[in-house]
């Protein structure tokens, strides 16, 4: 029986960027001079304003002021996090008495400037900023998070890449002993994911230390995690001890334990199913569940930032 | 309806009443709708388990008792598949028929799932003493179709789980010992 599949004509990636820039023009006119400016400036001088602020001195930005924010109820109780169990509850059950402190990152790999950091010395030289962003998850469900953290971008110039560094390689903490879940081999551990290096300085790239304000609950990824939106949500690796710039593709874990359902680039695209489930809608968390689910945006509707980034490229076959 | 097999019945009811309480008190967590379609799922496979285990423990046992009670236990088995399949239609499909159609068709969990539940269609149809009597030795031969049943939902278990295979392989387990012993039962039988 012959099997059909629509020819690869019918799904040229610059189609698919004017659909999505269509649908999300409103909403860009309306922000787009904050934005523009925000994007240049990479920040709007004006403190975070909540009571109980863990960081005083980050900066609002326009990101996502129109986007209904998901309870930190709902961002701290159902969360995917294997080194802390498989169920959506386990991770804020098992990762209570995490202590992520001490803490450094290695940077290495092909840059100028190698070394490992103290998180404070770490973060120290970047200007924190809140970043209201959706996240999609892969297997259907999204969220909005006010994210606290420094531009990826920023932090990659600090450390002058050479020529050689094409992609930047992310490794979260091995401690069977901290992080329960890694003593079964669920995953290949440690954990490990990696962006192209243009996908890294995108401006929308995000190294998170917290969200609401508050230091990076455990289950979300304590003390340090990144922050991809348009990319589903195993993509933003947790826990980061290690930023590795290489000239090879790196390994990410998930692409390597499925690569027919998981791939390296995994940006959210409502044409590319799951093999095992449609990714054409979403259901978004703290939604009334009697009502229909949302559909789920190219790129998870930052399409503007980062379609540049693949053009030419068969988003089908590099899903 | 007697009265031991009365509050049986009724027990059996807890998991759903239980689940409904939490949906109408949002306390079923941050994914509700996930969280019913996974509960009943579960529970429609607990009581398959439960159905097949009484034959093994009258064998076994020699406890005669509990047959009366492996009817009821099949037909929740197959009420609770129907509610896992109806907060699925409902709360990940809103009752689009193509999209339903496009997911049994296309996805294989789903299709397992999908099969396992219309085949214990004609088994709850025909659960009734009348057709018991009418169906004579048939309605043995028919029946055995709830193994294959058993098989198809631990398989749709484990289709459905992204990369830890525990509680699937657990059902795998059980189901193992469940239907291993009925084939040592029965070559016992046949040296006696």
């Amino acid at each position: 029986m012959p099997i059909i599949f629509k020819s690869p004509s019918d799904i040229k990636p610059s189609e698919i960027t004017s659909e999505s820039d269509y649908q999300n023009r409103r909403q860009f006119i309306k922000q787009s001079a904050v934005l523009l400016g925000a994007a240049w400036a990479g920040r709007i001088a004006m403190p975070v304003s909540a009571s109980g602020n863990d960081f005083p001195g980050a900066i609002k930005t326009s990101y996502g002021l129109n986007e209904k924010q998901n309870s930190f109820e709902d961002i701290t109780s159902y969360n995917n996090f294997y080194e802390f169990g498989t169920s959506k509850t386990d991770p804020a059950r098992n990762a209570m008495h995490f202590t992520p402190r001490p803490w450094t990152v290695t940077v290495e790999g092909e840059i100028a400037n190698p070394g490992v950091f103290d998180l404070d010395d770490f973060i120290k030289p970047y200007q924190l900023e809140e970043r209201i962003y959706r996240l999609r998850c892969v297997e259907g469900w999204s969220m909005v998070i006010p994210w606290i953290g420094f531009s990826l971008a920023e932090m990659i110039r600090h450390f002058k890449p050479t020529s050689r560094a094409k992609y930047v390689e992310f490794t979260t903490l091995y401690d069977p002993e901290r992080m329960p879940g890694q003593k079964r081999r669920v995953l290949n551990w440690p954990y490990t994911e990696g962006l192209r290096i243009d996908e890294a300085m995108n401006s929308l790239s995000l190294m998170s230390v917290g969200l609401y304000g508050k230091t990076m609950p455990n289950q979300n990824g304590a003390p340090i995690r990144l922050v991809v939106p348009w990319k589903y949500g195993f993509k933003s690796i947790k826990s980061v001890v290690k930023i590795r710039f290489t000239e090879t593709q790196p390994v990410s874990t998930w692409n390597k334990t499925a690569p027919d359902e998981y791939g390296f680039y995994s940006n959210v695209n409502p044409d590319v199913d799951h093999p095992r489930w449609s990714q054409k809608t979403e259901r978004r968390i703290g939604s009334d569940f009697w009502q229909p689910k949302i559909e789920t945006q190219m790129f998870n509707g930052y399409a503007e930032q980062v379609a540049s980034l693949y053009t030419g490229m068969d988003l089908k076959r590099y899903f | 309806m007697k009265m031991p097999r009365l509050i049986i019945f009724l027990l059996c009811l807890i998991p759903l009443g239980l689940t409904l309480y939490g949906a109408i008190n949002n306390t079923l967590g941050a994914n509700p709708a996930e969280t019913m379609n996974r509960n009943m799922g579960d529970w429609a496979l607990y009581y398959l388990m439960m159905t097949l285990s009484a034959t093994p423990i009258n064998r076994v046992f020699g406890w005669n008792g509990i047959l009366r009670y492996r009817r009821m236990l099949g037909l929740y088995t197959f009420f609770y598949g129907c509610v896992h399949f109806l907060t699925y239609i409902w709360f990940d499909h809103y009752f689009n028929g193509s999209e339903i159609i496009d997911d049994i068709v296309k996805r294989p969990f789903i299709t397992l799932g999908f099969i396992s539940l219309v085949l214990l269609l004609p088994l709850a149809i025909t659960s009734n003493r009348f057709m018991v009597k009418k169906l004579k030795r048939n309605w043995l031969r028919l029946h055995k179709i709830v193994y294959l049943v058993a098989i198809l939902c631990v398989i749709h278990f484990f289709l459905m789980v992204k990369a830890d295979y525990y509680e699937p392989l657990i059902f795998a387990i059980i189901l193992m010992i469940l239907l291993g012993s009925r084939i040592i039962l029965s070559l016992k039988n046949k040296k006696l």
